[in-house]
């Protein structure tokens, strides 16, 4: 009764903050409901029995992305969003596809997905079975991972990286 | 008890404001983080299934994801100082030439 409870606080805030990252129109007040969205959702993480994920969550997640947005939003000194005129045929057909799909979709999974339940902490395994799994079954997919973000890094310089000008040439004689 | 069907509900919602954020928002750094959003809601379904089988390898799986999204994270952000530079806006509905 208590996960059950605990679950509809943190899903609540999860979902208003996943809503208010759209409602909002300056960047920066998307991007802190961002920050609640993901605090909830290690919250979630941790109802769920996975104490790793939710640390790698806030670390990752909470930590290193969302610093990297707010700084790239200072940086850039992004103010608030200049609205434009969507089309009006988007609007007739998007508004009505966007609550028959996702009526449809929370009524087969509310529906059909029988009475299976999840247990509080269900997810067994501490962060060590984790860790071994890393570095045994998945071990491959771990090193390439780390030639992606190695790749992923020398990118992010090369593309923010100030165009290196010329020296004006000499004007001779 | 909760039921599997709700967490996968919330990975929904979470995965729909993403797509929503990503077509109506108009600030390019605001649509980068509808995508994070959508990568959210994966997450969670994810998780909510390896507890259901009672699997590790999905918290693997989304050990992946995120790595994957900080590098996408990191690599994106220097787009948007990228193409920043050049237009002098964030606007993605005034980047609308190829060239410069």
């Amino acid at each position: 009764m208590l996960h059950l409870i605990l679950f509809l606080i943190f899903g609540t805030v999860c979902a208003a903050g996943a809503v208010n990252v759209v409602a909002q129109t300056h960047p920066i007040n998307s991007a802190l409901s961002l920050v609640v969205v993901m605090g909830s959702l290690a919250a979630e993480y941790l109802l769920l029995g996975a104490e790793f994920l939710a640390a790698v969550q806030v670390i990752v997640y909470a930590g290193a992305i969302m610093v990297l947005f707010v700084f790239v939003i200072m940086l850039l000194n992004a103010g608030a969003e200049e609205r434009t005129q969507g089309s009006r045929v988007a609007w007739l057909l998007g508004v009505p596809g966007l609550l028959i799909g996702g009526g449809l979709i929370a009524w087969v999974l509310l529906n059909r997905s029988g009475t299976r339940s999840v247990e509080a902490g269900a997810l067994p395994g501490p962060p060590k079975v984790i860790g071994w799994l890393l570095f045994h079954d998945f071990l491959l997919p771990f090193e390439v991972t780390s030639i992606l973000v190695l790749i992923a890094i020398i990118g992010a310089v090369v593309l923010a990286a100030k165009p290196v000008t010329a020296p004006p040439a000499k004007k001779e004689g | 008890m909760v039921p599997l069907s709700y967490y996968l509900v919330l990975g929904g919602i979470l995965f729909a404001c993403g797509v929503a954020g990503f077509l109506l928002k108009r600030n390019i750094i605001t649509i980068f983080m509808s995508i994070e959003l959508m990568l959210n809601g994966v997450n969670l379904t994810f998780v909510a299934f390896a507890a259901q089988w009672h699997a590790l390898s999905g918290q693997v799986f989304v050990f992946f994801v995120m790595v994957v999204a900080a590098a996408e994270a990191a690599v994106g952000l220097a787009i948007i100082i990228a193409v920043y530079r050049t237009r002098e806006t964030l606007n993605v509905d005034r980047v609308n030439l190829l060239k410069l």
